[in-house]
């Protein structure tokens, strides 16, 4: 960010965190209550795919492959895609304080989940019921977005925020008749967000969405650019910018639909990440787009980390990234503004 | 660019009525009128952001309205009012963003875009700013930086919203003399402004508009007249000229 520096090497900011995900990834795993170690882990891999003589023992391998592999690797995806989101809605917004829950895909995804809990589902039904809702949420945002007369941006993010509270007080509701001996706490321990119990089938879940909505953000970032100027000054520059906003929405949604969904409502890391972000590389969303992935990644992870290790019973990630996320907001709101 | 019996209308309430002028590449035009009078309103047509209610903007033969918006971003460069973005850009990113319409849709500006960049930046003579944050660069270098923009864009109309609004004396001066020097390299220019002494020292043509209809169109001496300023601007005015008619001042008929 010095004035006088030539065209600051961003590309090796991406390296130095693709690498310092990939530490994180390994240490993580090495992290618990039941040890393994490196050299494990290592075999316990490396044998799906050569023949390795076990030198572990099958409850190391049972554990790193059904939990802390896959939650390890959740916490990189959730952490990841709320961030890229959060990224993508504040370009598309022109609004910086934008979060990936701006159009109600938390409000969505917190209901589905709760009338799953009353009506008595599973887990795998508690993520799909939730996904919908989320979808649904945000398709009814649009819509009546849409209908709004006047600026279509701020009609956006109005009704996101009328239709996110209607949906709020249908979860306080549920909340309100469900059954407070094992319904009631469930659903409160569902909104504080947790990627306890992450099991493979939620990775396998949550895949395809997040794949589907990161690939297009990421390939579109230099036009989301163009996008924060303004409609018309983007049409002038010969972007489309009502199609490619509606494509960011389109993949910012899945991919928040999806992490909430296996995550739980997980504040704050939409918002701070990208603009602790932008304090590194700028706002330049060629490099703040994949510096926004990887940094959410590593974030999360250490943050879950910390849930898990922290104390015997877990702290549920929504709080703890709170406990973070709002310090960091106020130091962000009393600094004077980025460099004169 | 050919603009053909041009009316825009809101709904019912009629903005432009049968707006007809053209301008030549090489050539400077000035749309001269108050504020409210539909010279934003002209050019959104121009731009294709609006479509005419009848009549229609042509450039090079081709309708406006008919262009994608890469087609008319390769014709036409919009150089708005110097304005801050929600977020604060370097100098050199803000220009390379006029390359957009050069490359695919999923695609980031390459090569040939970063040199674009910086010609457009040499050109202007704000290399020296490439690093620095546009939103922390005063209002006359911003209006550079737009314009830098426009060269990098590589459309040869150049439709600039009062460019000299929000600018200091000097500032004023340095922007216009520089949009001048891009009409000598063949770029046809067009300019919204309500400063008649500005219009008639700059320009090729004038276009007067008055409650949306053409008051008048023309030379800058055939147009800037007391009675036409007079009416446009509904003050008494006195056009005085100066230096062998090179400048035309407008001063306040009661004056003296």
């Amino acid at each position: 960010m010095e004035k006088n520096k030539k065209r600051p090497p961003y590309a090796a900011v991406i390296a130095v965190l693709m690498v310092l995900l990939a530490l994180c990834i390994v240490g993580s795993v090495t992290l618990g209550r039941y040890p393994i170690g490196f050299r494990e882990m290592c075999g316990i891999i490396g044998s799906r795919f050569m023949d390795i003589e076990p030198f572990w023992k099958p409850v190391q391998e049972s554990l790193l492959l059904n939990h802390r592999l896959p939650r390890i690797l959740l916490a990189c995806l959730v952490g990841c895609c709320l961030s890229a989101a959060g990224a993508a809605y504040q370009g598309v917004f022109q609004n910086p304080m934008a979060a990936p829950d701006i159009l109600g895909a938390s409000n969505g995804a917190a209901f589905g989940a709760a009338l799953a809990i009353l009506l008595g589902l599973g887990g795998g039904m508690i993520t799909g019921f939730a996904f919908a809702a989320s979808l649904a949420t945000v398709g009814a945002v649009i819509y009546v977005g849409g209908k709004a007369r006047g600026k279509r941006v701020l009609g956006l993010v109005l009704s996101g925020i009328m239709i996110g509270s209607l949906v709020s007080s249908g979860t306080s509701f549920i909340k309100l008749v469900a059954d407070p001996q094992d319904q009631l706490p469930a659903i409160t321990y569902w909104l504080m967000g947790s990627l306890n119990g992450a099991m493979p089938k939620d990775l396998i879940f949550a895949l395809l969405p997040m794949a589907l909505g990161l690939v297009p953000l990421h390939l579109l970032r230099w036009r989301i650019n163009i996008l924060t100027l303004g409609d018309e000054e983007a049409q002038t520059m010969g972007v489309n910018a009502k199609r490619i906003r509606t494509a960011v929405i389109f993949c910012a949604t899945l991919v928040t639909a999806a992490s909430v969904s296996v995550s739980g409502v997980i504040g704050w890391v939409g918002l701070v990440i990208p603009h602790l972000t932008r304090r590194m590389v700028g706002n330049n969303y060629k490099y703040l787009m994949p510096a926004s992935m990887l940094f959410g990644a590593i974030f999360l992870l250490l943050v879950d980390n910390l849930s898990r290790s922290l104390f015997a019973t877990e702290i549920p990630l929504g709080i703890l990234t709170s406990l973070i996320g709002a310090p960091f907001f106020i130091y962000l709101i009393t600094r004077d503004g980025e460099r004169h | 660019m050919n603009v053909e019996n041009l009316s825009f209308a809101y709904g019912e309430h009629g903005v432009l009525h049968d707006v007809s002028f053209s301008v030549d590449y090489g050539e400077f035009l000035s749309v001269l009128g108050p504020n409210g009078v539909g010279k934003s309103t002209l050019f959104r047509c121009m731009l294709g952001l609006l479509t005419p209610s009848s009549g229609a903007a042509y450039v090079d033969g081709r309708r406006v309205a008919e262009m994608s918006a890469r087609e008319l971003a390769y014709a036409i460069a919009y150089i708005p009012q110097s304005h801050s973005p929600v977020f604060n850009y370097s100098v050199y990113d803000m220009v390379l963003m006029g390359t957009t319409a050069q490359t695919g849709g999923f695609a980031s500006p390459g090569k040939r875009q970063r040199s674009l960049t910086n010609k457009a930046l040499r050109r202007l003579g704000i290399e020296h700013l490439a690093d620095r944050g546009y939103g922390s660069i005063s209002g006359g270098e911003r209006q550079l930086v737009l314009i830098a923009r426009a060269i990098a864009q590589e459309a040869k109309i150049l439709v600039m919203d009062e460019p000299s609004a929000n600018l200091d004396y000097g500032n004023r001066m340095r922007v216009m003399q520089t949009v001048q020097g891009l009409t000598r390299d063949g770029y046809a220019v067009i300019q919204s402004t309500h400063d008649p002494d500005q219009a008639y020292l700059y320009s090729d043509k004038i276009l007067a508009l008055q409650g949306g209809r053409v008051a008048a169109f023309g030379t800058p001496k055939e147009t800037v007249s007391s009675a036409l300023i007079s009416a446009l601007y509904g003050v008494d005015v006195e056009v005085c000229s100066m230096r062998g008619d090179e400048i035309r001042v407008c001063i306040p008929a009661d004056s003296h």
